[in-house]
């Protein structure tokens, strides 16, 4: 079985011929159960879906339509799988790797209506919502039972918990309570085919495979996700937050490992370099010190006495590692600035550059300040700025590569900046993403981390969800054809260090 | 603490599966066969994984341990003990010859599992050989890892279905400083609207148990912690003006963790028991259908015998949101799929092991 992008679009046609015969054949079906004001067609109206929050790629739809039921979604479903039309998911749109990005001549299914909250059931500590509530939405309708749902992305305003299942996304705070996927407890999935399928279930685990599991990070290409049971936990009783500063990234680094090998797992442990002190100090003027090398957030929390004693036990290790700040909220109002704070990274980082590439590779924490410093030496070789905030904690890294993508040399300068660093994460035994999925935007550097026979297992498993490959083609897995082309262009590590440079 | 590469018998593993292939010969997974009865009796060859040993990687700050399939438990236990670690879902060993392959993928989890997390919330990277005798590898040693589908996750509670397991990461967690129990005496639905009432607050509960009109909950954590909520629990948290009892009962106590998750109980030593999995706070079952019970997982697993037949514990299961499973002496007996979602389970299996070699018929028969 091949997979290459032309298999995609079998007909030959010209696509603005394909796309009139698709609309012809399409819209009377789709109209059967679709109130037409929910099916959009203008193109001015579907500049809004041509792509997500990584903006440098786009593509209009076909149409997008908006449904509110299952029954909607199954009835779409089924006219696409007759009609042999592609289908991309889209939840809010705040994705960073052209997730839900429509693909040519293809319905864009966006998920933004089905936002209720069904039912918030304390007893079992679960909410029953539709994939399209905001992510924050559930943790405001749980707390008048002291409740919450774990997984905050910093995006937490706007992202729907369809697309943080879609991502399994992460957020800052998953170190200790995990992330999306650990979080969800059944989901409703409509098919390719238009099948309504229940996984998992109301209990802690179900009959058969882990369908939960697989499902979860699957970026849109296995099922649509209609319904979702989320888990829900107790807030913790205190809570304490600190901003430690460093002088170097090897100390900051090294704190960050001491920390956890001394057996406490913080609840949010984040790091930020320079460049992004600075940034974000002068956008939110929250107290970071500005001339420190690193600094480190770290929250606590827990048991009043438990946070108490940890909270010494992580000055102590950070005193050890010369920090040379070290703040310590004493209120909500204080651990709420320095949050705030951490979270307006990517506004502050938008006004250095006009465009900003996120990289969001993971490596073991003993590889942090090793593999930072690499990556201060390939920018400064690439001539870009590369600013880190990320999830220290985790491994995470979010090294962010500024640039102009008007200038088409620079543009194609980052891009190959960060499949550099991206190499370096697997190098160190780590992974090209963490949190943030791989889309269209990682879709090369998976090459880079699996196999071709790994890659058509992958394909094989998409095929048993969606035989006719129509649910958001193209993405999460590359065709063998395109790692081969790829890999053949790109020049593999192990061989001269940095093969590029003598083009810029 | 790395061991000798043993990759004469991963190779030889490899080509074991791949000569199957070739003869569409089923083969029979086993490492320590400490969990044979878990599953339908498969018929074929052995494909021996306990001699597949050893870890092959453990750094304590990472939280994360590497070991080939055929590892003991013990071994890996003892191992992460000596640092002050331990699995966080604390499996089941039920006899010493436990393998790390066969707890992944019977997707095995003890009394901590509501608490900290099943199996497979641990499990972050895996090596396996799929159906066809190709070596794979999914996810990785770090602790989040979206690149592609979640593959060594559908490994847990497979059973060796979609993949012969190789080597496997998983997350560790640190050991608690301490642990203690409290008990208390009453009836099933003061336990149930007392832990239903004490999930709302963040304790360090690490597991409850319920049987014969006695609650135990276990605390688990720093000092500090286990103190403060053993005095919350103990102080305020009476039921019917009864009284939990503090450390001064707990001679013993200990014992009833250890036989709950080695399944020691007199329960388990019925020729059939159950397993229903269900939502924490359903309240009490039907007397008709169950006979004995232990509840456990704050309600979320219970353990009953019955002398009703498997169709009507299903439907009970099922109309509570759960599912249930018959334990017996050699064979278990899983609750049916819907027909989308078995269909799904097939294609599934075919795309991992087209010609249904692996362990055929060991989740479910026609599987
Ligand atoms: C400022 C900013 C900060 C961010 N911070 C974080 C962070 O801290 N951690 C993190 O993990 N991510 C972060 N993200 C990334 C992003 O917010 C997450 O990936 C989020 O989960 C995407 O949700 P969405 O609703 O916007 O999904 P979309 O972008 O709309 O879609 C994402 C993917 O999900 C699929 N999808 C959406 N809905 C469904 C559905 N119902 N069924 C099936 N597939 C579906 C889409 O096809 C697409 O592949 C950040 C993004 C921004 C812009």
């Amino acid at each position: 079985m091949t997979l290459s992008p032309d298999s995609l679009h079998p007909d030959s046609q010209h696509p603005e011929a394909q796309r009139e015969q698709r609309l012809n054949d399409l819209l009377p079906l789709l109209r059967q159960l679709i109130p037409t004001q929910y099916i959009i067609t203008e193109v001015e109206q579907l500049r809004a879906y041509e792509c997500d929050a990584f903006t440098t790629m786009r593509q209009l739809p076909l149409l997008t339509v908006l449904p509110d039921t299952i029954e909607q979604v199954q009835h779409v479903m089924r006219c696409c799988h007759q009609l042999d039309i592609p289908v991309v998911a889209r939840g809010a749109g705040t994705g960073l790797t052209a997730g839900s990005m429509p693909v040519e001549n293809g319905v864009l299914l966006g998920m933004s209506r089905f936002d209720q909250i069904y039912n918030i059931d304390p007893d079992n500590r679960t909410a029953l919502i539709g994939p399209g509530v905001r992510n924050l939405a559930v943790t405001e309708a749980a707390a008048v039972h002291n409740l919450y749902f774990a997984p905050d992305p910093s995006s937490q305003l706007a992202c729907s918990v369809g697309g943080n299942v879609a991502e399994n996304a992460g957020g800052v705070h998953c170190l200790k309570y995990g992330l999306t996927v650990h979080n969800i407890l059944e989901l409703e999935m409509v098919t390719a085919s238009g099948e309504l399928i229940t996984l998992g279930s109301a209990a802690l685990d179900a009959a058969g495979y882990d369908l939960t599991a697989i499902l979860t990070g699957s970026e849109g290409l296995l099922g649509i996700v209609v319904r979702i049971r989320v888990k829900l936990l107790p807030r913790a009783e205190s809570c304490r937050v600190m901003l430690a500063a460093f002088a170097t990234i090897e100390d900051a680094g090294q704190a960050i490992a001491a920390v956890i090998g001394a057996g406490i797992i913080p609840a949010g442990l984040e790091m930020i370099d320079q460049t992004g002190i600075c940034a974000i100090e002068e956008l939110m003027h929250a107290g970071y010190p500005v001339d420190a090398a690193a600094v480190i957030i770290c929250e606590l929390d827990g048991g009043e006495a438990e946070v108490e004693d940890e909270l010494q036990q992580v000055i102590q290790i950070f005193r050890e590692l010369h920090a040379t700040d070290i703040q310590i909220a004493e209120d909500a109002e204080q651990s709420t600035r320095i949050w705030a704070a951490r979270k307006a990274a990517f506004p502050a980082l938008a006004r250095l550059a006009p465009d900003n590439y996120i990289m969001d590779g993971t490596i073991p924490r003993r590889a942090l300040a090793q593999v930072w410093k690499q990556i201060n030496l390939l920018a400064d070789q690439y001539q870009l700025q590369v600013v880190n905030v990320f999830h220290a904690g985790d491994g995470n890294m979010h090294p962010s590569i500024l640039f102009d993508s008007s200038n088409e040399e620079e543009h194609q300068r980052a891009f190959e900046l960060g499949t550099r660093i991206l190499e370096l994460c697997i190098e160190v035994g780590g992974t090209i993403s963490g949190e943030h999925g791989i889309g269209l935007e990682k879709i090369n550097q998976m090459c880079l981390q699996f196999n071709p026979q790994e890659l058509a297992q992958f394909h094989a498993l998409k095929q048993a969800f969606d035989a006719k490959t129509l649910l958001n083609p193209g993405k999460q897995i590359p065709t063998l054809a395109r790692c081969a082309e790829f890999n053949g262009l790109h020049v593999h590590n192990g061989e001269m260090p940095f093969p590029h440079l003598e083009r810029f | 603490m790395p061991v000798n590469p043993m990759t004469s018998s991963e190779e030889s593993l490899a080509d074991q599966v791949i000569q199957a292939y070739r003869d569409k010969q089923p083969l029979r997974i086993v490492g320590g066969g400490s969990k044979s009865a878990l599953g339908h009796t498969v018929t074929g060859t052995d494909l021996c994984l306990n001699h597949y040993q050893g870890i092959i990687n453990y750094e304590p700050s990472e939280l994360v341990i590497t070991a080939r399939a055929g590892t003991p438990l013990h071994i890996i236990e003892a191992t992460l003990a000596e640092q002050g670690q331990m699995l966080g879902f604390e499996p089941p060993r039920y006899n010493n010859k436990a393998t790390l392959g066969g707890t992944i993928a019977c997707g095995l989890s003890g009394p901590r599992r509501p608490y900290s997390g099943a199996a497979r919330d641990f499990v972050l990277g895996c090596r396996m050989i799929n159906g066809k005798g190709e070596r794979l590898n999914f996810g990785g040693q770090v602790m989040k890892n979206v690149a592609g589908y979640d593959v060594s996750r559908l490994m847990c509670g497979a059973q060796g279905t979609l993949g012969v397991l190789l080597d496997i990461s998983l997350k560790v967690v640190p050991r608690p400083q301490l642990e203690q129990t409290l008990s208390l005496e009453c009836d099933e639905t003061q336990a149930r609207t007392l832990l239903n009432n004490l999930g709302l607050k963040p304790l360090p509960i690490s597991a409850t148990c319920y049987q014969d009109g006695q609650l135990c909950i276990r605390l688990s954590g720093s000092e500090s912690a286990v103190m403060a909520a053993a005095q919350f629990i103990g102080g305020e948290q009476q039921i019917g003006g009864e009284q939990l009892s503090g450390d001064e009962a707990l001679t013993g106590r200990e014992q009833l963790w250890q036989q709950l998750r080695e399944q020691q109980l007199p329960i388990f030593k019925q020729p059939f028991f159950w397993r229903l999995s269900l939502p924490p706070a359903t309240g009490p079952l039907p007397k008709e259908i169950v006979e004995q019970q232990v509840i456990e997982w704050g309600g979320a697993q219970r353990w009953i015998t019955s002398q009703a037949d498997p169709e009507t514990v299903w439907n009970l299961a099922r109309s509570l949101g759960g599912h249930g499973t018959r334990y017996g002496t050699d064979e278990s007996l899983r609750q049916p799929l819907e027909p989308g979602l078995f269909k799904l389970s097939q294609q599934l299996r075919t795309s991992f092991d087209p010609e249904r070699i692996l362990n055929p018929g060991r989740l479910y028969p026609t599987l």
